[in-house]
């Protein structure tokens, strides 16, 4: 039999080394998570209830539901989508598919990536000037969705420009030889091969809509509302606010009451994950090369 | 809808691809250059010749794929059909008369079926008769229909290498070109379907131009009845095939590189 050298017994031992190494690091990331989950269903569990989901807040808020508040953040994230998505797939296939490579398009792209980086209170700050104001939405659905779009953006642009270059360019030299045009390969061979990880950008964007507090704050969530909204031109309750004005903004609320917020306001990003995610694995069973 | 170019020449009218003075740049660098050659109707027409010596750009240019490379430029003309590519105004109906298969076999991420319903698609063609038919036509003369007539439905790109290529070919055949270029299809398919594709291609031969660029000195010997030698991005000469294989050669380097003694 084969002797195992020094080298070897060393080689075997760093392997070791770093499968723990790495083990503890993913350990370590989930424990935050876990922790979070854990309290806020610990906590906020018994807060919840059918009244507690689908009724007004009621006594200055200190009993009652949560109703407009989880509506408003459905209305806000829908439109958010309806406005993002198109605008941003649309730029990231003109970046990808149809610009040249030079100075421009690469000034573009930092940019892009740059916008990624800017804090959420300017996005609410220009959300407020742009849409409020000079667009003359007033504070309404319309004004905080947009801005929740234009601060998501680039989400979506990079994750689509990623996903579009990661299908391979044979397949769409493979087409143009065919005499189509660039249109007619992007519709029907790389978009389709595309989409899942299109979506998986579109889940990052839905999570962050959610839970952003600052961009709608002074664009069109309200403190509080005792009617629902009826178009995007009102304004609405939004449960990330509800939360930080429920937590910190009103005296004798029930100690499971943020808590409660909390778990559903994660309840509802996770179940627009598990969507697009059942979604995109139904997607992914049928594309492979 | 296509220009006929005022001072086509005489010879061009009767040739099916005429090259005069033709030179390939990326940027500065010079890929091939001083190319001149005549390719005749119904002919097979092999090229030769080590890897990076401009075969493939040589092809880019008949259809035109030099227009989806930013850094490539061309001078030189280009007649195809009797009429000067730079001149159809239709970039797309140019290419769709050329069918081209590449090195490495690209099925795409679609169904078997629509891999080859894909070009009449384009074209126009969305009966569903018509394209059965079509479909069936070209897979058969790819000689592929035994093996997928049952899994039409499958993914073009789950099939083997072999399978894969001839798929390619059905779907240039989809196209009903007028010109077929064969880019060293024969890289990463066995010898068995490589004997299989030769022979498709001597039926092809009775209805369309083949060109057939080859790293296989004797395939060109077996297919070719004009074979061009390229070599460091210059045509070094051309030839019938009999004549260079029977040693009648001009430059010693052709002689040398058909009998394998080269570098």
């Amino acid at each position: 039999m084969f002797q195992e050298t020094q080298q070897n017994i060393k080689h075997k031992k760093t392997e070791r080394l770093f499968r723990i190494l790495f083990l503890m690091m993913v350990l370590l990331l989930i424990t935050p998570v876990l922790m979070i989950l854990g309290t806020l269903i610990v906590k906020g569990g018994p807060a919840i209830s059918l009244e507690f989901l689908f009724t007004n807040p009621t006594n200055g808020m200190t009993e009652g539901g949560l109703f407009p508040a989880l509506l408003g953040t459905i209305w806000l994230v829908v439109v958010a989508l309806l406005a993002s998505v198109p605008l941003g797939i649309a730029a990231a296939l003109y970046l990808s598919e149809y610009a040249p490579d030079n100075w421009l398009t690469r000034a573009i792209n930092l940019a892009i990536v740059n916008l990624a980086g800017v804090p959420s209170i300017v996005h609410a700050l220009f959300g407020v000037g742009a849409f409020v104001i000079f667009f003359d939405f007033g504070t309404s659905i319309l004004a905080a969705s947009l801005t929740l779009a234009v601060m998501t953006l680039p989400v979506v642009i990079v994750a689509t420009r990623e996903s579009l270059q990661a299908v391979p360019q044979a397949f769409r030299e493979a087409c143009w030889n065919m005499g189509a045009t660039r249109w007619q390969t992007i519709r029907r061979v790389v978009l389709p091969n595309a989409i899942s990880g299109i979506l998986t950008g579109i889940i990052l964007e839905v999570s962050r809509t959610a839970g952003e507090t600052a961009p709608i704050m002074f664009t069109g969530a309200a403190f509080y509302l005792p009617f629902l909204p009826e178009s995007v031109f009102d304004q609405t309750m939004a449960l990330a606010l509800h939360l930080f004005v429920v937590a910190t903004q009103v005296p004798n609320v029930p100690p499971s009451m943020p808590y409660g917020v909390a778990l559903v306001l994660i309840s509802i990003v996770l179940l627009f994950n598990a969507m697009s995610i059942t979604f995109r694995m139904y997607l992914r069973g049928q594309k492979k090369w | 809808m296509v220009n006929p170019s005022q001072d086509a020449p005489a010879q061009a009218k009767n040739k099916k691809v005429l090259i005069e003075n033709l030179e390939i740049k990326y940027g500065d660098t010079v890929a091939l250059t001083d190319v001149n050659l005549d390719i005749e109707a119904n002919e097979i027409y092999g090229i030769i010749g080590p890897a990076n010596s401009g075969k493939t750009s040589f092809l880019n240019c008949i259809n035109r794929m030099d227009d989806m490379r930013p850094n490539m430029s061309t001078t030189g003309r280009v007649w195809f059909n009797g009429i000067d590519v730079t001149n159809w105004r239709n970039l797309y109906s140019l290419r769709r008369q050329i069918g081209v298969v590449f090195p490495l076999p690209v099925g795409l991420p679609l169904t078997v079926y629509n891999n080859v319903a894909l070009a009449p698609q384009l074209s126009g063609i969305n009966k569903k008769a018509d394209l059965d038919e079509i479909v069936e036509r070209c897979l058969r003369r790819a000689a592929l229909w035994d093996e997928v007539k049952d899994r039409l439905d499958s993914l073009g790109s789950l099939l083997s290498g072999g399978q894969q290529q001839r798929l390619t070919i059905a779907r240039a055949l989809s196209q009903e070109p007028d010109l077929l270029m064969l880019d060293e299809f024969s890289i990463a398919v066995d010898p068995v379907t490589t004997m299989r594709i030769e022979d498709v291609l001597k039926e092809l031969k009775k209805e369309m131009t083949i060109i057939l660029v080859t790293n296989l000195v004797q395939q060109a010997q077996r297919l070719a009845d004009r074979t061009a030698f390229f070599l460091n991005g210059r045509m070094v000469e051309m030839g019938k095939t009999e004549d260079l294989f029977a040693g009648k050669v001009q430059h010693q380097e052709t002689l040398d590189y058909i009998e394998g003694r080269f570098g």
